[in-house]
């Protein structure tokens, strides 16, 4: 009834008459290469006076192995600590005064450097970024302290989160061969255990100019932004980069699955199928119908998940689904939720189960295709309301080694992928086989019966 | 970027900036047919739109009603104008627009993004004026979102960090509504119903309780014609009324609660100031110092870069209508908490008697200032820097005055406000972890 109300005003809230033209953003991205073999992209956005830069390396937890998980991210610490032209917390404190922001940030496939800064002051960061990039002291007084923040970050966001606690574990149990079994953060004994030693050896064998990228997005002149590059960049010494073995996990042959048991109030549950990802994917649309499979089952709040767990059968809290499109290796495809009050674990997966079943049996409908189409193409435009997001795509790109211009192909991509193409990813993917599935099974707190010594998650302190 | 007036940075004379000119987003501010009161910025860059709602209705309005702000709320978008939650969402999803929905102590907010092209914007603010004029609060929608809040509260007690945020406002605001914890408690939910819901809708989601905050590819008058869409249906009402002003902490306090986890979470403070504070520009820049600007800031160096002793330990006042809390706090290894504790408390100590050093007070304006464009460099930004100005009434030359005001500061000044406003000797200290001999 409204409708009829509100429908004479319709088209009264149309644009005003000249929406500023959208430049494509393959024709404001630029890309050099300096000699030393560091790749340079700049995109130009001139809405703001500002500038984000980062530098991009490609090493991660999934270059790491045993005994040393969690090196790439106690060095990105490390990062933070000094070089000889520019000691002790000088790098934050030269950031600051020049109104910068700045952080880093370690994944499974790369390690990120950013500030965020007036659009003129990216030499600031140059300076700064390239000196690091060969010149690190890496003290060993300073990598105990580190080291010992990097436990407290830990016990912060894993040990103490029994969520956080319960994915580590999920990984650990999908996946046996692969690198992508390890958590980022490392387990807490390697972490007691790091020397000096395998920092070290990690940056010298990592932080060269031709491992890393150079992304800076922001109203500024490229070829200004490659000279100052080059002039900074330039004469840094490229190391012999071994690229990683590929590690593969072997077809896993049945269904894992793996508790956890710690202190908490709710359970969860986590499912995950081996999938491919574009970057291992052999026919490039199944990662697309990949990602559109996902986007049935969980985009928006009128999605499967949501509209038939949640609030139809009201067996979950919440559930949503996962996957790393652009990862750098095979990954998984996750379900995962928590059940509502009055149902079961086991009544989740039951649903969850039954969702995958729809799939493999019935095509996905027009209508949710044209809402996945719908999304992708606003998203599209959101992203750019955001030099970082910006910059942080095209990095994560890069350091996989699929390029910056994988994201320009994405909303073609997902819409030509068909209802045909969604089932028969269900069926050639979503298999028992090649299932994992870990629960969070809460215990009681009983903290006043529990003894403060040895009791701990993590037992570091003896 | 938006529109802009062009302001030349008082910073680069102060300090010697190559003279660079900030731009800041002109806000054109009206009041709609009905008496809401609307922050718009014409920003045309990129064909979308921002839309923000603000009640003054979040929990501090909850009276004995505890968790009813987060529950209504939560409910508007189940069920309205005859539309069940399922279609809702297929109107926003189907068009690409985000619809999202949040409550705090004093606000209660909403929140679209859309496209300009016409045909998608129809949908996505017809559905959001339905949500915000017409919602119907559906019994099997309130018994669903209830649970789902219980569920939320049980998250919260298996955090540690939550369980003593929850119970630093409990025990710093007492009889005070800042006190109410957000999401309600247990028996209190289990109270709410429909009426309930209805008369706290009825009373505080009117027009002159609301604030709309646009920013996007709108002319003024599709902007104008907009805001009254979306608030038409809200009866004009009357405007929240002022929140009492909380009692300050008589003397130390403290509750240290057990939890089994393998950190202590702390939480140090008291009562802090209410948004409009005339002292607020020192204050913020001398908290910047303290423990506001991450790893140069004097917390930071003295508990993590010398002693390894947290991942993170930071210092915030949180203004809000009434005194929001100034906050320390930290999260370190249960054997060390009292190590920590200590530092913690003595760098607050020697700050409040010292204050800080010239230097000190020079580069934070340089990193306030010099940050400020970054501030305000995408149209979600804007939108939360209008609705803010907008619901707490700050003045429309708000940001084009920010860094005049933040380059005034002195170590004179800080010193002086923070000598004034916070008492090292008479803090609330909330723990939660493993604690030896504690039960």
């Amino acid at each position: 009834m409204h409708k009829a109300i509100l429908l004479f005003s319709l088209l009264c809230l149309a644009a005003g008459p000249a929406s500023a033209a959208l430049v494509a953003n393959g024709d404001r991205t630029h890309e050099r290469v300096l000699d030393n073999g560091m790749k340079l992209i700049v995109r130009e956005d001139h809405r703001a006076p500002v500038i984000v830069s980062q530098v991009w390396y490609r090493i991660g937890s999934s270059y790491e192995y045993g005994g040393i998980t969690g090196v790439s991210h106690v060095l990105e610490h490390m990062m933070f600590q000094g070089t000889p032209e520019y000691p002790d917390g000088e790098f934050s404190r030269i950031i600051a005064a020049n109104g910068g922001s700045e952080n880093a940030f370690t994944s499974r496939d790369y390690t990120a450097y950013y500030q965020q800064l007036e659009a003129s002051r990216y030499p600031v960061s140059f300076e700064l970024e390239a000196d690091r990039m060969r010149n690190l002291l890496l003290k060993q007084e300073d990598f105990e302290k580190e080291a010992q923040v990097v436990m407290e970050e830990r016990r912060l966001r894993t040990d103490d989160q029994p969520n956080t606690l319960t994915y580590e574990t999920f990984m650990a149990t999908a996946f046996k061969a692969s690198p992508y079994r390890q958590p980022v953060i490392g387990w807490m004994d390697d972490l007691q255990h790091l020397t000096i030693d395998d920092l070290k050896r990690w940056y010298v064998d990592w932080y060269a100019p031709n491992n890393a990228t150079l992304v800076v997005v922001g109203d500024v002149d490229p070829e200004q932004v490659f000279a100052e590059a080059e002039k900074h960049f330039g004469p840094l010494e490229p190391s012999n980069i071994s690229p990683p073995k590929p590690r593969r996990e072997p077809p896993q042959q049945g269904i894992r699955r793996a508790e956890v048991e710690a202190p908490a109030q709710n359970p969860v549950l986590l499912m995950g199928y081996k999938v491919p990802v574009l970057k291992s994917a052999q026919e490039s649309w199944k990662p697309y119908a990949l990602e559109v499979l996902a986007s049935v089952l969980d985009s928006g709040d009128s999605a499967r998940l949501t509209r038939e767990l949640v609030r139809g059968q009201q067996i979950a809290a919440s559930a949503g689904v996962g996957y790393s499109l652009y990862a750098a290796r095979d990954s998984l495809l996750t379900l995962s939720g928590v059940p509502s009050q009055g149902h079961t674990v086991d009544e989740l997966e039951q649903a969850l189960l039954e969702q995958v079943r729809r799939l493999r049996e019935q095509p996905v409908e027009a209508d949710e295709l044209e809402r996945i189409k719908a999304q992708v193409t606003a998203s599209k435009i959101y992203q750019l309301d955001s030099v970082s997001y910006q910059a942080r795509q095209i990095g994560s790109l890069e350091s996989v080694g699929l390029g910056w211009e994988t994201a320009e192909e994405y909303v073609q991509k997902v819409e030509a992928v068909t209802p045909e193409q969604v089932q028969q990813m269900a069926r050639e993917y979503l298999n028992a086989d090649a299932l994992t599935i870990a629960r969070l099974n809460p215990q009681p707190s009983e903290p006043q019966n529990r003894d403060t010594k040895g009791a701990s998650l993590d037992a570091p302190h003896d | 970027m938006p529109r802009m007036t062009s302001v030349l940075l008082l910073a680069a004379l102060l300090f010697g900036w190559s003279g660079i000119s900030q731009a800041v987003p002109e806000i054109q501010n009206w009041r709609t047919d009905n008496g809401a009161a609307v922050y718009f910025v014409h920003a045309p860059e990129l064909p979308m739109v921002d839309v923000r709602v603000v009640f003054a209705a979040g929990a501090s309005r909850d009276g004995e009603q505890l968790g009813v702000g987060v529950l209504t709320n939560a409910l508007m978008s189940e069920g309205a104008a005859g539309m069940d939650a399922d279609t809702i969402a297929q109107r926003f999803d189907s068009v690409g627009a985000r619809f999202s929905n949040s409550a705090l102590r004093d606000m209660s907010i909403f929140s679209l993004r859309s496209l300009t092209e016409p045909e998608r914007l129809e949908q996505a603010v017809d559905t959001f004026a339905d949500v915000l004029g017409e919602p119907e609060f559906p019994v099997n929608a309130l018994n669903r979102e209830r649970a789902r809040m219980r569920i939320a509260l049980k998250r919260q007690e298996q955090s540690p960090g939550e369980i003593a945020k929850k119970r630093f406002y409990a025990d710093l605001y007492g009889e005070h509504p800042y006190a109410n914890p957000v999401l309600g408690t247990e028996a209190a939910l289990e109270r709410l119903d429909q009426e309930t819901i209805r008369a706290h809708y009825q009373r505080y989601y009117v027009a002159k309780n609301a604030t709309v905050a646009i920013v996007g590819d709108l002319e003024r008058d599709a902007a104008a014609r907009l805001a009254n869409r979306i608030t038409g249906r809200l009866a004009p009402g009357d405007p929240a009324p002022a929140l009492p002003a909380p009692e300050p902490l008589k003397a130390d306090v403290g509750a240290i609660l057990q939890h089994p986890s393998s950190q202590t979470h702390v939480w140090m403070g008291q009562l802090g100031v209410a948004r409009g504070a005339d002292d607020w520009f020192p204050l913020y820049v001398g908290n910047h110092i303290l423990g506001g600007s991450g790893l140069v800031s004097r917390v930071a160096q003295e508990v993590r870069e010398k002693r390894g002793l947290a991942y993170s330990a930071s210092s915030r006042f949180s203004p809000m209508e009434a005194r929001g809390p100034f906050i320390l706090s930290l999260q370190t290894a249960n054997e060390n908490t009292e190590q920590a504790m200590n530092v913690l408390h003595q760098t607050l100590e020697e700050f409040v008697t010292e204050g800080p050093t010239d230097d000190e007070v020079e580069r934070a304006i340089k990193n306030i200032t010099g940050g400020f464009p970054m501030d305000i460099d995408s149209n979600s930004e804007i939108a939360g820097y209008i609705s803010m100005i907008g619901f707490y009434d700050m003045p429309l030359d708000y940001l084009d005055r920010f860094i005049e005001r933040v380059s005034a500061v002195t170590p004179g000044s800080i010193r002086e406000a923070f000598q004034r406003r916070v008492d090292p000797d008479s803090l609330l200290v909330v723990t939660v972890g493993r604690i030896d001999g504690q039960s």
